[in-house]
């Protein structure tokens, strides 16, 4: 897709810099103008409000505005040892790395589990009305989540709630529980990706050399024997690199999925970074102090995320760049 | 097929049963919310909440959604709005970005694609992106939904990868013939990319179908709400926002029918298209997996 057969991209001997620029621009003026719009999208959308963050160093006023922004005075780092020293900072910090381990420990070896099992099913039928069934939760909002999560789960008239009251003639309670909270969001994530992450170990694994089944089974190995000593090590790499990259994202514990499910009796074990900064900026109006938190979030990412990438490139992976 | 021994065939067993338990666990949800959004109220007092399989079937809770109430039908208009046009603009944006920076010597090409890149790794977060919607008059538009995301970053680098992809002699034969640059674009390139442009599409448009949060920040007025939101109303708290005549009814259906029937058709759009569009799923998280 070039038009580099019709005219050399390099600047002609004599010809100033400027005018080189200017013809390179008039050939390719349709491009330039193509992307404006999309340019211009990410400038206004990305770019500004990665400016915006400059509000976490200021007080700004809730009610004024632009103006508001402008006329707030700078304050330095006031809100981020504010956050730093406050309860909530260990709470919530606490709690984020916690259920994202929580969710790494359960939820990353289950697509493997899973698609290895389904890597043994012989029949084409079976095996791909299995998938399109696990692939199912992905389609769906957190939203109808929650709603699947109420009719199991809800106080008085949950299917379990209801049968564990009759079976025990004690009254059960899941979502308001502290004890159980965590449990049902891990579980409902499980539910909710395995399936649809299974899809990219299922690849590695037809990408497996025949042969080597072959081979084995002319050595008397049985199919368990099979799994584990040609199947998994021949998609480890995809693993390793999966595995990195989900522990550079460990501070996104579960935005939307918390928020459609917590209530004030379990925030103790369930507020997050992102719920808070949420609580603290767009209810309470903070938009000072949650910036800051917010920002300090998008940080510790950014640091993480390249850390990931330079170590799966040291692995001799390609990184996401 | 060699026979298989018995302890093959033990192991077989297991792998079997494990996962007909795991595919019932998928759908069973689904199944006693269908059931429970057919009980009558005399069936709920008498079971006490949801249910596995309804007794008798009784359709009072779709008929408030959708005859008695105008709440669900102006969502459903919101939702498709949404998904409609607001894929429509991602499509536009995308394949134009992508095109653009797949030009293997356009001047800045690599500078331009660094710019889109930052913003995958480094964002300002919620507060500054909720003001900046905010001051630029959004807020209670359709528009909030569709414009402050027009343009997945990650989605436009797949399509980009694939354009790069395709054979350059294609468009090369097509300068010689005399095509200027929007014709090679239109009768070339796009006719070549509908499949990996369908399946951008497609998840551009379950995003849509799904995404309630930028609704509940930064829209307030309730005719302007997508059905998903309508639904997280319901599960908090039992009475619809605009369903006042279900208090004035002889008998409403019990809570739990009304969300389930309220699930359901949030629901049965997408559990009907997606199977028959899933191999197109896959094939791009495919696409999205080899690096470029």
């Amino acid at each position: 897709m070039s038009q580099s057969s019709r005219t050399l991209p390099l600047q002609r001997p004599g010809e100033s810099r400027w005018s080189h620029a200017r013809k390179q621009f008039i050939k390719w003026r349709f491009y330039y103008l193509l992307i404006t719009p999309a340019l211009l999208y990410f400038l206004v959308f990305h770019y500004i409000p990665m400016a915006g963050i400059l509000i976490a160093f200021k007080d700004i006023s809730p009610f004024g505005g632009l103006q508001g922004v402008i006329d707030g005075p700078w304050v330095g780092f006031k809100h981020f040892t504010r956050f730093f020293n406050s309860f909530f900072f260990w709470n919530v910090m606490q709690n984020t790395l916690e259920i994202s381990v929580l969710k790494i420990v359960f939820g990353f070896p289950a697509p493997i589990i899973f698609a290895l099992m389904l890597n043994e099913v012989t029949r084409t039928a079976v095996k791909r009305v299995v998938q399109t069934i696990s692939y199912l939760p992905h389609f769906i909002s957190w939203v109808v989540v929650t709603g699947l999560i109420t009719a199991l789960l809800a106080s008085n008239s949950g299917l379990l709630t209801g049968l564990l009251n009759s079976l025990t003639g004690e009254s059960w309670s899941f979502l308001t529980n502290p004890d159980h909270f965590r449990g049902i969001l891990v579980s409902s994530h499980v539910w909710k990706t395995v399936g649809w992450s299974s899809i990219i170990y299922l690849a590695a694994i037809a990408g497996i050399d025949p042969h080597l089944y072959e081979a084995a089974a002319i050595d008397g190995a049985s199919r368990l024997q099979m799994a584990r000593h040609i199947t998994l090590p021949g998609i480890s790499f995809v693993i390793v690199i999966l595995f990195i990259f989900e522990v550079g994202h460990i501070l996104e514990a579960g935005f939307e999925q918390i928020l459609l499910l917590y209530s004030p009796a379990v925030y103790g074990v369930s507020d997050i970074l992102d719920t808070y900064v949420y609580r603290e900026g767009l209810i309470r109006l903070q938009y000072s102090f949650a910036a800051a938190v917010g920002l300090f979030k998008a940080i510790v990412s950014l640091i993480l995320i390249i850390g990931a990438n330079s170590l799966a490139r040291r692995l001799g992976q390609p990184g996401i760049w | 097929m060699l026979s298989l021994s018995r302890n093959e065939k033990i192991f077989l067993g297991v792998v079997y049963v494990l996962l007909l338990g795991v595919t019932l666990a998928f759908l069973l949800p689904f199944i006693i919310v269908l059931s429970t959004s057919f009980i009558s109220e005399a069936e709920f007092a008498r079971r006490g909440g949801y249910v596995l399989f309804p007794e008798g079937i009784d359709f009072t809770a779709y008929d408030i959604l959708f005859r008695r109430s105008r709440v669900i039908l102006n969502a459903y208009g919101v939702t498709t709005f949404r998904v409609v046009v607001g894929t429509l603009f991602n499509l536009a944006f995308t394949v134009t970005m992508a095109y653009v920076l797949a030009q293997k010597n356009l001047p800045g090409r690599i500078p331009l694609t660094i710019f889109v890149f930052i913003t995958m790794i480094f964002s300002g977060g919620l507060i500054p992106r909720f003001l900046l919607v905010d001051y630029l008059g959004l807020r209670n538009t359709l528009w909030s939904m569709i414009i402050p995301v027009l343009v997945n970053a990650w989605y436009m680098l797949i399509m980009r990868n694939f354009f790069m992809s395709l054979p350059e002699e294609l468009s090369e034969a097509a300068i010689v013939d005399g095509a200027t640059a929007p014709v090679i674009l239109l009768r070339i390139v796009l006719p070549l990319s509908l499949p990996v442009i369908a399946t951008i599409g497609l998840f551009y448009a379950v995003h849509h179908w799904n995404a309630w949060f930028d609704a509940a920040i930064y829209i307030d007025r309730s005719e302007m709400q997508p059905l998903q939101i309508i639904l997280r109303g319901l599960l908090r708290s039992a009475t619809l926002e605009g369903m006042e005549e279900i208090s004035f009814m002889e008998k409403p259906p019990p809570a739990a029918s009304l969300r389930s029937a309220l699930i359901i058709v949030s629901t049965v759009p997408v559990l009907f298209i997606y199977p028959f569009i899933q191999r197109y799923f896959v094939k791009g998280i495919m696409i999205g997996g080899v690096k470029g």
